[in-house]
């Protein structure tokens, strides 16, 4: 990042108050995510049945659930293992469709018109069944929720990266390469990619939003993580039962702490397309 | 003349039909392979699952296998698995024991019914709410609808199922035990379509479609809520850009009652983008499907599904991925038939 960019997002920062805020917002949860062993003022998975089911008071800021655990020690817990699911899966698709895409542009085609048609019918279809069905067949593990996550996620990288090294794929500079003997991948690889990097990384912000709501989602219905680990997604799960009998903060909480992140992640990612790509503001 | 003037439209909408089909045969293809590969990498051998049952041993297992037909090659099983879904042959369901085309098409139906309510108050709400946004941008108006834009993409569909369960049956006691499509001891109509407010209505029997509606309401609205930030958005956007177009300015400029411009020029105009996304949110909300009957017990094929995959029963998964992809290329049909009839312009070259 050169100084005059760094200028510019100050500029923007100062001016769009609300992506400082998520940005800020952003930050702090990575610091809970990181620091939860220190931050929890209980051991999120110690059970104390003689106090289940209580409101949230001075002891327990956001109530105790139906074992008597200290539900915002969860909270805090858990924040480290939806935010790592969310990175691992947004890494992932993110690496293999820049790739992907970035080759596709590159070659052009038949490849070009077939993965460009799959990628399509993928986008359209219903994402979360098919992230359900994934995590059927891989098995019902952590590391398959990620899988599954990043399935869903990586038709939007491959068009993405397709389209920006399309337009770059004739460019003078490009054909320079070209005409000095680059060999094609290292001139997608070292080249092309990096170019495309800094607008993809805006697609990253607004897609670990959604990462996360995958798979809270897909562990809100039992699939990949199993209690008593602390999760999002587990925690509502476990406290709709106790809605109808009114206890609130069993579900309200998990979801307000889902709410936030996600809402941090979409600022954040409109904030930085502003910044790298003013003409975008909306 | 007459003649051929009144068979083009329909010729056309036949000839899109069929070009439509014809290109959502490789997207149906694709699907049925992967529920294909689906069920041979899944974990565990089917032939000792099923054998199990009768406490079998090694030749039992071989027998089984050979009537499943897993000891043919791959390619073989391949293409008598697209036979068999060619003659609609789902397979059998371990849990319910019933075949899985059954299971289906007797619980399609709840999931439409919840699907079609959420979609028209999800249209309901938003096409207003776009409308007045773009009319006065800048506006109170246009702020709250940013404001629920934003939110309604953030807040997850079974949170807010959840929230609104505690509000209107805890707190206020205005909807019922939010727990299936009817209540237990209620009277169920006779089935005719399946759609349990269609078919009281069918019937005249008032009481039961104010019953069958008041458990409806919760779970539609869940999902519209989840779907209302991209209907109200592109509705805004495409009013906005509409609106500055110049037939709007002749329209105004020749007098026309500001009502009749925004409402019949300007509006026509500005469906046939929100008609474009409806497709995508309509496959969104299947997905949603799965969350909010698991919320709302309702008892769809989403529901069914999950239950079997629970099991690890897993043809009814099957069956429901296949089910969801052939919905989904019939909703993208009808979106664009019905893009046609919106836009004349547009025609298959």
């Amino acid at each position: 990042m050169s100084a005059s960019t760094l200028r510019h997002a100050g500029y923007v920062l100062r001016g769009n108050p609300v992506t400082a805020l998520a940005a800020a917002g952003a930050l702090a949860l990575l610091f809970v995510a990181v620091f939860a062993d220190w931050l929890a003022p209980h051991d999120p998975v110690a059970s104390n049945v003689a106090n289940a089911l209580r409101p949230p008071s001075a002891a327990h800021w956001a109530g105790t659930d139906q074992l008597g655990r200290d539900i915002l020690s969860r909270l805090i817990h858990a924040a480290r293992i939806d935010l790592a699911i969310a990175f691992a899966a947004v890494s992932l698709s993110f690496l293999l469709g820049a790739v992907i895409g970035a080759v596709c542009g590159y070659l052009g085609g038949m490849t070009d018109r077939v993965v460009g048609r799959v990628v399509d019918v993928l986008m359209a279809f219903p994402l979360f069944v098919l992230a359900m069905a994934l995590v059927a067949a891989l098995g019902n593990h952590v590391q398959n929720i990620v899988i599954a996550t990043a399935f869903i996620n990586l038709p939007f990288y491959i068009r993405f990266a397709r389209a920006e090294v399309n337009v770059r794929r004739n460019l003078g500079w490009v054909e320079a390469a070209r005409a000095s003997g680059e060999p094609h991948l290292s001139l997608v690889l070292r080249f092309l990619l990096p170019n495309v990097l800094p607008a993809m990384a805006v697609q990253i912000s607004l897609n670990l939003g959604w990462a996360i709501l995958n798979a809270a989602g897909l562990s809100f219905i039992g699939l990949g993580i199993t209690p008593p680990t602390p999760e999002w997604g587990i925690m509502v799960a476990e406290g709709a039962r106790f809605i109808t009998a009114g206890h609130w903060w069993l579900v309200a909480f998990p979801g307000l702490a889902l709410m936030l992140s996600v809402l941090c992640f979409n600022l954040l990612g409109d904030g930085l397309r502003d910044i790298l790509d003013p003409r975008m503001r909306t | 003349m007459s003649e051929a003037r009144a068979q083009g439209p329909l010729r056309r909408a036949a000839r899109r039909v069929g070009i439509r089909l014809l290109s959502a045969l490789p997207a149906l293809f694709g699907v049925l392979v992967f529920t294909f590969i689906l069920m041979r990498v899944l974990p565990g051998d089917p032939a000792v699952f099923f054998a199990a049952g009768a406490a079998g041993g090694q030749a039992e297992i071989e027998m089984v296998r050979q009537q499943m037909g897993l000891d043919r090659p791959l390619p073989e099983q391949l293409l008598r698995y697209l036979w068999d879904v060619a003659r609609g042959e789902l397979g059998m369901s371990m849990t319910t024991g019933q075949p899985v085309r059954t299971d289906l098409l007797e619980r399609l139906p709840a999931s439409l019914e919840l699907t079609f309510a959420a979609l028209l108050l999800a249209l309901g709400l938003a096409l207003p709410l776009g409308v007045l946004a773009a009319l006065r941008p800048g506006s109170p108006v246009d702020h709250l609808v940013r404001f629920l834009c934003t939110l309604g993409v953030c807040v997850p569909t079974f949170v807010s199922g959840l929230l609104l369960v505690y509000v209107f049956y805890y707190l206020l006691a205005w909807a019922p035990d939010p727990t299936g499509r009817l209540d237990v001891f209620a009277a169920t109509p006779p089935g005719i379509t399946g759609f349990l407010l269609v078919d009281f209505a069918l019937v005249r029997d008032w009481e039961g479609w104010r019953a069958a509606a008041a458990q409806i309401v919760l779970p539609a609205s869940t999902m519209a809520l989840f779907v209302l930030a991209p209907l109200a958005r592109m509705t805004r956007a495409s009013m906005l850009a509409v609106l500055g177009s110049e037939f709007i300015r002749t329209a105004r400029s020749l007098g026309l009652s500001g009502r009749r411009v925004v409402l019949v020029y300007a509006l026509r105009n500005a469906l046939i983008p929100v008609l474009t996304i409806s497709g995508i949110v309509f496959s969104t909300m299947l997905g949603a499907n799965v969350l909010v009957e698991k919320v709302f017990s309702w008892p769809g094929v989403a529901s069914y599904a999950l239950d079997a995959l629970l099991a690890s029963d897993y043809a009814p998964v099957q069956g429901f991925v296949l089910l969801m992809a052939a919905i989904f290329v019939a909703v993208n049909l009808l979106v664009d038939l019905l893009y046609g009839v919106a836009d004349p312009r547009a025609s298959v070259a």
